[in-house]
Order: C-alpha cells, then sequence, then structure tokens
C-alpha cells in the first residue's frame, strides 16, 4: 500500500517535468522569475521597467527556438540564481528537493515500524 | 543509540541558531557582486550616433573601460555626472556610455547641457541589450580590463569614493 | 502623560507576573488540593491591566498624541479615525502589546476553566505561562517601548502605510494572534504535563478547546489575510507562499496534526509523547515566525520595519524555549506501549500527522533554505511557488483519498469491508471529473488527479453525512469543506483567465473572444489620496456579458505612495479582476484583466472548515 503510494508520488513528479521540457509557456516562465526590482513579485505579476524589459526578452529568446532551461540558465548567468522562484536541482539545492521526501519517506517507515511492534505485541 | 541521536538533535539546533544569528547582520537587498570576476558575454550595442556597432572586441583595445547606463529622465544620473566628467580626464579609462530606454532629443539635450564625458556612446532603446549586463536599473556602471573581465559593479549612481576606488585600480599599472 | 502611563503600566504587569510565579511555587509546596485565591485576584487583575494598558495605546492614537513614536511613526491626524485605532495593532510595538494580552487572558482563562484537574498541573502551567509573558514584557520595555518618548513633539505624524488601511488588515492580526499566541497556553500546559507527570485522557481533555479556539481563529486569520492580499496587492492571486504567508501556515499545520491526535490521546490514551511534541512545536512555530517576520532576515512582499536588534532578543528567547523544551523531552521520555493496530482510526491519524509533517517540513525548508544557502555558501536564491505547488500538489491527491476513507475506518480494529462502496465513489469522482473537462476543455494530469481525490472526499463526506449519528458532524463539515476548498482552488486555477494588455484613453482592443475598451480617465480628491480611475468596458462574444469596471491608480500623501486598486465584479459563478497601472513615459496603461471562476466558493469553503471547528468546540464544552 504504502510503496504504491511513493510510486505514484513519484511517477507524478517524472511527470511533471516531462511536460514542462515539451513545450515553452511564455506565462509559465514570468512566473518563475522574479522580478528584482519589487517586494517578492515575480515578473507576471509585475508593470516595473524591469519586468517590462525582461519580458521581452524571453520573447526574443523562445522565439530564437531557446528552451525554457536555456532560458533560466541565461538569465541566472546575468542575474544569479536569485532570480529563479524553483530553485535548480543542483548539490547546492539538493537537501531542498530532497529532504521533504525522505521525510516524508521516514515518516512512512516509522508508522510502519510502529503499528508492526503493536500489532506483535497483541 | 539513544545518546547519538539526543546530541545530534541540540546540535542540528545550536547550528540552526548559529545560521539564524549570523544572517542577522547580513545584507538582504539583492546584489550583482557576484558578477565581479567574471567575463562580460558577447553583446552587440548600437551606436548612438552614428550606424556602427559596439562589441566586446572594442573593449579589448582599451586598458579600462566604464560602462556607464544612464538617461536624461534619471535624475540621480544627473548627480553621478559630475563624476563622470572627471573621469573623462584619465588617459588610462576609455568610457562607454549606454544611454537606456531614452529619446534622441532628450538625451542629446542632456549631454549639450552637462558636458559629455563618454569616449563612446551607444544606445539601448528598449533596454533589451542592458540584460546581457545584469543590468537591473539605472544608473549603474561597471568596469572591466581589456580582457572584458568585470573589476567592479557601481549600483546607483557614482560617488567620490567610487572615483578615487576607479582612479586607483587604472593607476596602478 | 500618556507615555507615562503606559510604562507604568508595563511595570505593573512585571511585578504582578512575578507575584504570581512566587505566590504559585509557595502555593505548589502546600498540602492542599486548593489554589490560593490571591492567584486567581492576581491573575483578573493582570489580564485587566494589561487591557488598559493596550487601551492606553489606542487612546494615544485616537487623540494623535504625537509624543509617542510609535504613534508619530505610524499614524497622522487626518486618518479615518477607525485606522486611527487599528493603527494601535498594526505596527511592531503595539501588535507586542496584543502579543502580551492574548498571553496573559488566556493564562487566566485556562486557569479558571480547568478546576476539575490537578493542582500542580494548573499551577506549572501558570508558572510558564508567567514566563512567557515575562519575557515578552522585557522584550517591550527593552527595545520595541510602544510609550516611547519623543522630544521636541512633532506636529504631525509620518502616517500609516496606505495599502494597511484596509479593514480586512484592521481585523486580520487580532484574528491570527489569538490562533497562534494562543497556541502558547498548550505549550505552557505541555511542560507542565511534563514537570507534574499528568498526563494521559485528561491532559487531553484539559488541552483541546485550547486547541480548538486557536486553529478556529488561525484559520480565519489566514483567510482574511488572504482576501486582502487578493484584492489588494492587485494582481489576482491570494496565496504567494511568501515567507510572512508561510510563518502563518507553519503553525497551522502543526496544530492541525496535533488537534488528530489528541482525539487518539483521548479516545485510546496513546501517542501522548507525539501529542506533547505537537504541542511544544506549535508555539515554537509560531515564535520562529515572528522572528522571521520582524527580524527583516527575509525579503517578503509584506513588509514591516526591520531592525536585528530586535532579532538578537527573539532568537535568544526561542533558544530558551526549545531547549527548555528539549530537556524536558529527554528527561521524561520514556518509550510508552503505544498500542496501534493497522487500518485502525489511530492509523489513519497517525497518516493525517504524517502529511502534515511532511507539508510542514516541506514549507519550513522551503523557507529556510535562502538563509542557509546565504550564510553557509554565500548564495541568494529564492523559493517560490514553482518549488512549493510542484513538491506539494501531487501529495495532496493521495492525502485527500486517505482523508475520505480514514473516517470509515473504526477505532482499535477495522476490517475493510467497504471497498466496493469506495471503488463504487472513486468511480462517480471520475465521471463528474471527466464532464467537468468536457465542458470545459482542458487537460493536464495533475489536474485531473486533484479534482478527482477532492471530488471523492467530497462524495464520501456526503455519504457519510447520511449514515453518520450526528456526533461526528464536525469532523464531516471540515473534512467535506476542505474537499471542496481544494476542489474550487483546482477549478480556479485551470480555468482562470488572464489578459495582459496596453490600452490608452479611448482606445478599444479585441483580444480572443474579449473586448477591452477604456471608455475614460477621471481624476479623483478623496480625504487623504487622490486618485486615477479609469472605465473600462469588458464585452465577453461568447456569454454575451458586458461588464463594466474602474480600477483606480492611487497616490496617497501621507507618506506618499502610488497603489493600485483592482476593481472586482463578483458572483457566484466567478469574480471579473481588473487592474490598471501606468508605464513610465508613455500615454499608455498596463491592463491586466482576469476571469477568476468561483472565487467566492473559495472563501466560503474556508469558512467551513472553521465552522467544522467551531462545532467540535461546542460539542467539546457540552460533554465537559
Amino acid at each position: 500500500m504504502k510503496f504504491k503510494i511513493f510510486l505514484i508520488v513519484f511517477f507524478l513528479n517524472i511527470n511533471i517535468n516531462l511536460h514542462s521540457n515539451e513545450l515553452v509557456e511564455e506565462s509559465k516562465i514570468h512566473k518563475n522569475l522574479r522580478c528584482l526590482v519589487c517586494q517578492g513579485q515575480s515578473i507576471a505579476d509585475s508593470n516595473s521597467d524591469f519586468a517590462l524589459t525582461l519580458k521581452m526578452v524571453v520573447k526574443d529568446l523562445i522565439e530564437q527556438g531557446k528552451t525554457e532551461e536555456q532560458i533560466y540558465s541565461f538569465l541566472s548567468d546575468k542575474y544569479g540564481d536569485w532570480i529563479l522562484y524553483k530553485p535548480k536541482f543542483n548539490l547546492d539545492n539538493f537537501l531542498l528537493w530532497g529532504l521533504p521526501y525522505l521525510a516524508l519517506i521516514i515518516g512512512g517507515v516509522i508508522i510502519v515500524f510502529f503499528i508492526r511492534k503493536s500489532s506483535k505485541k497483541a | 543509540m539513544q545518546k547519538i541521536i539526543r546530541s545530534s538533535i541540540v546540535l542540528l539546533f545550536i547550528f540552526v541558531f548559529f545560521v539564524f544569528y549570523n544572517s542577522l547582520n547580513r545584507e538582504t537587498n539583492y546584489s550583482t557582486d557576484y558578477l565581479v570576476g567574471k567575463k562580460l558575454t558577447k553583446f552587440n550595442l548600437k551606436s548612438f550616433h552614428e550606424k556602427n556597432i559596439y562589441t566586446n572586441e572594442d573593449l579589448k583595445k582599451n586598458d579600462y573601460t566604464l560602462i556607464n547606463f544612464w538617461a536624461s529622465w534619471c535624475a540621480p544620473c544627473r548627480v553621478e555626472h559630475p563624476y563622470l566628467m572627471q573621469l573623462s580626464k584619465e588617459k588610462n579609462l576609455k568610457i562607454l556610455g549606454v544611454n537606456f530606454k531614452d529619446k534622441k532629443i532628450n538625451a542629446s539635450k542632456f549631454l549639450n547641457e552637462l558636458g559629455n564625458p563618454y569616449n563612446d556612446l551607444a544606445k539601448d532603446m528598449t533596454g533589451k541589450q542592458s540584460v546581457n549586463f545584469g543590468i537591473y536599473g539605472i544608473p549603474e556602471s561597471i568596469l572591466v580590463n581589456n580582457e572584458t573581465m568585470i573589476l567592479k559593479k557601481f549600483i546607483g549612481p557614482l560617488n567620490n569614493q567610487d572615483i578615487n576606488y576607479i582612479k586607483d585600480i587604472i593607476n596602478s599599472l | 502623560m500618556l507615555s507615562n502611563t503606559g510604562n507604568f503600566l508595563l511595570l505593573i504587569n512585571i511585578f504582578l507576573s512575578s507575584l504570581i510565579i512566587y505566590n504559585s511555587f509557595k502555593c505548589l509546596k502546600t498540602e492542599s488540593n486548593f489554589i490560593f485565591k490571591n492567584i486567581y485576584q492576581i491573575s483578573l487583575l493582570q489580564s485587566t491591566i494589561v487591557l488598559i494598558c493596550f487601551f492606553t495605546l489606542t487612546a494615544a492614537f485616537i487623540v494623535s498624541d504625537f509624543s509617542l513614536i510609535t504613534v508619530y511613526q505610524n499614524s497622522h491626524s487626518l486618518k479615518p479615525l477607525f485606522y486611527k485605532i487599528s493603527g494601535t495593532w498594526g505596527n511592531h510595538e503595539g501588535s507586542l502589546l496584543l502579543w502580551v494580552i492574548i498571553l496573559t487572558i488566556f493564562s487566566f482563562l485556562f486557569l479558571i476553566f480547568n478546576k476539575n484537574h490537578p493542582k500542580n498541573y494548573r499551577l506549572y502551567t501558570l508558572i510558564i505561562q508567567n514566563l512567557l509573558i515575562l519575557g515578552f514584557l522585557f522584550f517591550i520595555i527593552f527595545n520595541s517601548n510602544p510609550f516611547s518618548f519623543i522630544s521636541p513633539i512633532p506636529k504631525e505624524g509620518l502616517g500609516l502605510n496606505p495599502i494597511l488601511q484596509d479593514p480586512a488588515l484592521a481585523i486580520h492580526p487580532p484574528l491570527l494572534y489569538v490562533g497562534f499566541v494562543g497556541s502558547s497556553i498548550y505549550f505552557s500546559a505541555a511542560m507542565a504535563s511534563m514537570i507534574s507527570n499528568y498526563s494521559g485522557r485528561n491532559f487531553a481533555q484539559s488541552i483541546k478547546s485550547w486547541v480548538l479556539i486557536s486553529w478556529v481563529f488561525q484559520t480565519l486569520g489566514i483567510l482574511v489575510g488572504s482576501i486582502w492580499a487578493y484584492y489588494e496587492l492587485g494582481w489576482g492571486g491570494f496565496w504567494f507562499w511568501d515567507p510572512v504567508e508561510n510563518a502563518s501556515l507553519l503553525p497551522w499545520f502543526a496544530m492541525t496534526a496535533l488537534l488528530h491526535s489528541l482525539l487518539v490521546l483521548e479516545k485510546r490514551n496513546t501517542l501522548y509523547f507525539w501529542t506533547i511534541i505537537l504541542c511544544l512545536l506549535t508555539f515554537t512555530l509560531s515564535v520562529t515566525g515572528t522572528f522571521l517576520v520582524r527580524s527583516g532576515i527575509l525579503n517578503s512582499v509584506h513588509t514591516f520595519a526591520n531592525d536585528p536588534s530586535r532579532g538578537i532578543f527573539i532568537l535568544i528567547f526561542l533558544s530558551l524555549m526549545i531547549f527548555a523544551s528539549i530537556y524536558f523531552l529527554f528527561n521524561k521520555f520514556k518509550p510508552t506501549n503505544d498500542f496501534i493496530n493497522s487500518n485502525s482510526k489511530e492509523t489513519f491519524v497517525l497518516i493525517n500527522n504524517w502529511f502534515m509533517m511532511f507539508y510542514l517540513i516541506t514549507v519550513l525548508l522551503g523557507t529556510l533554505y535562502p538563509i542557509f544557502t546565504d550564510v553557509i555558501s554565500n548564495n541568494k536564491i529564492s523559493v517560490g511557488p514553482p518549488f512549493y505547488n510542484s513538491v506539494i500538489i501531487p501529495v495532496v491527491v493521495v492525502f485527500l483519498f486517505l482523508m475520505a476513507i480514514g473516517p470509515q475506518a473504526k477505532w482499535i480494529k477495522n476490517k475493510f469491508s467497504n471497498l466496493k462502496n469506495i471503488l463504487l465513489i472513486l468511480g462517480g469522482a471520475i465521471i463528474i471529473n471527466i464532464a467537468i473537462f468536457y465542458f470545459l476543455k482542458s487537460y493536464s494530469l495533475i489536474s485531473n488527479l486533484i479534482l478527482i481525490s477532492s471530488l471523492f472526499l467530497i462524495i464520501s463526506s456526503f455519504l457519510d453525512f447520511f449514515k453518520k449519528s450526528r456526533s461526528s458532524l464536525p469532523r464531516i463539515v471540515s473534512h467535506l469543506s476542505f474537499g471542496f476548498l481544494i476542489l474550487f482552488i483546482g477549478l480556479n486555477h485551470n480555468f482562470s483567465v488572464e489578459k495582459d494588455f496596453n490600452l490608452k484613453l479611448g482606445e478599444a482592443k479585441k483580444i480572443d473572444n474579449y473586448e477591452f475598451a477604456l471608455l475614460d480617465l477621471k481624476l479623483n480628491q478623496e480625504v487623504n489620496y487622490k486618485a486615477v480611475v479609469g472605465k473600462l468596458e469588458v464585452n465577453n462574444s461568447i456569454t454575451m456579458e458586458r461588464k463594466i469596471l474602474y480600477p483606480e491608480i492611487r497616490i496617497y500623501e501621507n507618506p506618499q505612495t502610488l497603489t493600485y486598486e483592482a476593481s472586482i465584479q463578483t458572483n457566484y459563478l466567478g469574480d471579473h479582476y481588473l487592474t490598471m497601472s501606468n508605464i513610465d513615459r508613455s500615454e499608455y496603461y498596463n491592463i491586466k484583466f482576469q476571469h477568476k471562476p468561483l472565487m467566492v466558493w473559495i472563501w466560503i469553503s474556508v469558512i467551513l472548515l472553521s465552522l467544522g471547528g467551531f462545532l467540535s468546540l461546542f460539542k467539546n464544552a457540552k460533554n465537559n
């Protein structure tokens, strides 16, 4: 039962990622870019000069045939990882992406262990 | 076993407090300092007056170049202008001005009024080119050497201290 | 004058708290089973004086007494009376006073409402709660004193940030504070329970109402905050996974987990230590959240004036709290003979806790991680909505299924005889889901799964409603409305329409089936701001709907701020949401139009969710 749940969870995650590689959605990219001159807004939510410029640049890059990942790495080269709302999968961030699932697995193991122990006593 | 778990919990919390304590005195504002030491990526800037184009190659001819992003509508640009005029007297330094999201008439008027410190003048009407330099607001200035490596970024108007810093670097040859 | 009164009252409070602690220790030494009468009296006096102290500050705001720094910095004589009053808690210093009010009133109420519990347990709770009160009083007096005097006295105040001048934001902090500051009482009770060895069922009963109260208020507080963000921040979202929002969500997860594990402790007398941990965790997270928000180490939409010295104080307070908690946990922890059967209700409560901890860890990690990367590797990163959505949403699907199945299980032992029912419900959910997507045409796997799982939960809760006795009504209401909440968020997210374009006066534009026209621009002069009001016509060629919307650009004077007011027309099917903003150096205006389906039902679901909590509270009060 638990194992099935994990399979579902992981399957879903893989699926999301596959999905995102296939087509380049402008508005999705906008939502993932932080407006550096605003207070915690994405460029999709801002009309500042900076956000407008960045939207134009994103449009150009899409027209040049760049993938979503290439656009992110181009911009994070210029402005740092701070500009991306979805942190990259890399060595620095593996705890961020990994720990929630690790906690989920450990939690599941503890519960199974706990119930097993109880049922033995019974 | 229990001891190990207990002490690791305590250590974890001490570590967290240490990080929190350290972060209290840090600057939380965004900065682009990490660009220092990197080379400029390829760029194509249109000249302000003529039809030619400035690229990375042009900067390699100079010992040092200060790339200054400005506009006539930007009030702090007026504040830093006298300092740029001062720097324009330096021999080892060329100044490349990039006129940012501006109207040609206003920009020319601005330079006629306050003087032209720029050895080369380029324009970026849409602001798209400035993204190549990691610019997010003006005025911003970038000091590069003859390998187009970024030596320093100045965010906001240049001041006396910045000017002296630049002079120290370019005259250290 | 008000400054002196306020300071004097604060000092009296420190004295009273110390007196309560002193008397409580004295009372602990006596043989008798009764608590000294004077402890009750001092507690009552303490609550009264804190309230008077708060009203003193309110009075200073009403009469615009700018000799107080707090009033000077956060008020203005021309501000409407309502916002002068709400200004009392709309700033850091005043809101700390609100903290202390809730700490003391809860302390007093806990003392008088738990007379059938042992003396030592009640006294220790009182002592620990008063230590917390003392901590905050010292913080107020030495660091954030709302009664600090300024000289020479300024003639006029600096004004309150206009985006905070809003009725929703006036009631948001008090609601939220009853929630997460209220959790202090079961922090104290949990400590007292360990110290006085008062565990098990009775302990669960003594804190159950308090957990419910704080949960209901926390839920409502989060709701009001979201509604405010929705119409005030002007980009149509209601949840941004912003650090400040996360800070209010973290205790909520812990409270929700606690609410469920408390049921097991009450009914089956197991999971005692886990429940204690959750009690301690809830308030610890509340203080952590306060630390993150007030110390200014996070960059957020919701700006507070920040100051690192506040951070240091709260950090010390927090570490004392945590190390005291850990000390008692380590000392008192002994492996208990917890007895849990698989497939019983207990198992499902554990599963609830398991998922709540997952959400909690994810959100906590996402909020804190940028701080860690910055300090350790000097790398500034952002963790925003795309991260939370991709980590959390898939897990929510599984969670909703288990949430529907869980309540069907019985206490102690259960056999799944009703598998057929479950499959039938699942079939029903899938059919409804297909129908929705067939008529509205949109497809993505994850949103299908979200809809199916939430429909599954809704249908099974409905069936429950007709089968079960009235006693499980609170649970059914809460679970049902949670299902609705996720369903409506899912539908809203999937079928939102967003159009972003530029228009100038007199111009019209056609985008897909919509036609927009900027008919008029007017300049209005209001009491404390000027406004440019646009008149926009929106025609939908499919539904033949015609809407006129009036977005505003406001220019406030004290302090000078530019805000964009969305124009929203709500009906039961959805909201038409439109914002207009000026583009620098251009005659064009940027228009952002959104159609957000079923918006109002999202709010209603959350209200129903907290209603479930209220019903449970009512039931609990009747039973005891």
